[in-house]
């Protein structure tokens, strides 16, 4: 299974761990694996953050980080791709999301983790609400995915 | 037959429910079940529809029990 929605915590290296497995011999062709895991923050626009919620379709949600998988495959040489993603009460340091790939190149590896990341980012499902000192708010938009439009440090 | 209506999120506490019913809704459009359901003349600018679990548009028409859904940016990740 490529795509599951969690509804409690889960450890992304468990995850990780257990897609490895699940490779068996396939792993003696794969000399890449890229990986991404996203956390939730204690902050958001100059706030502390308590917790958040995440809301999803169920039924779309899946069938669209199915679609992306099935689209990124067709783009890129992997053997193998994993996305978890958290809905529910989430906690700062929470994981929120994993996405990871195979590969028997690092090119493909490192391209099609991304891709798949920034596609999730802007096109998946999934819809956070904030638990902030000052009350209850859902988020409007997510956070650019270039280094580019942030300030330099 | 009617067809059956989701909204999500921030748009759901506007519009204040996450479900509806639509009947004989066969031939309209996923913009204009949006005005009859909720009263709005038009689709807000930046809400998001799908149709049977699919990204759609507002000019989409619908078909027997086919389930349409709207809200708002998503913010997932």
């Amino acid at each position: 299974m490529s795509v599951r929605i969690a509804s409690e915590p889960f450890d992304p290296y468990d995850e990780l761990r257990a897609a490895e497995t699940a490779l068996g011999e396939r792993r003696r062709r794969v000399g890449a694996a890229a990986t991404f895991v996203g956390s939730m923050r204690d902050f958001n626009e100059g706030e502390a953050v308590e917790s958040m919620w995440l809301e999803h379709y169920p039924g779309m949600t899946e069938r669209h980080l199915e679609g992306l998988v099935a689209a990124a495959r067709a783009r890129w040489q992997l053997d193998h791709a994993l996305i978890v993603h958290r809905v529910g009460e989430v906690r700062p340091g929470d994981p929120i999301v994993l996405v990871a790939v195979w590969s028997a190149h690092r090119a493909h590896a490192f391209e099609s983790c991304r891709h798949l990341m920034e596609e999730l980012k802007s096109t998946a499902p999934f819809w956070k609400k904030e638990q902030a000192a000052s009350g209850a708010r859902w988020v409007a938009n997510n956070t650019p995915g270039s280094s580019a439009e942030f300030e330099p440090r | 037959m009617s067809i059956k209506v989701r909204f999500f999120a921030s748009l759901a506490e506007t519009v204040g429910r996450r479900e509806a019913e639509c009947a004989h809704a066969e031939g309209l459009t996923v913009g204009e079940v949006w005005a009859r359901v909720t009263g709005e003349p038009a689709l807000p600018e930046g809400v998001l529809c799908a149709v049977n679990h699919a990204y759609s548009t507002a000019d989409h028409a619908l078909g027997e029990d086919d389930e349409v859904a709207y809200f708002p940016p998503v913010t997932g990740g």
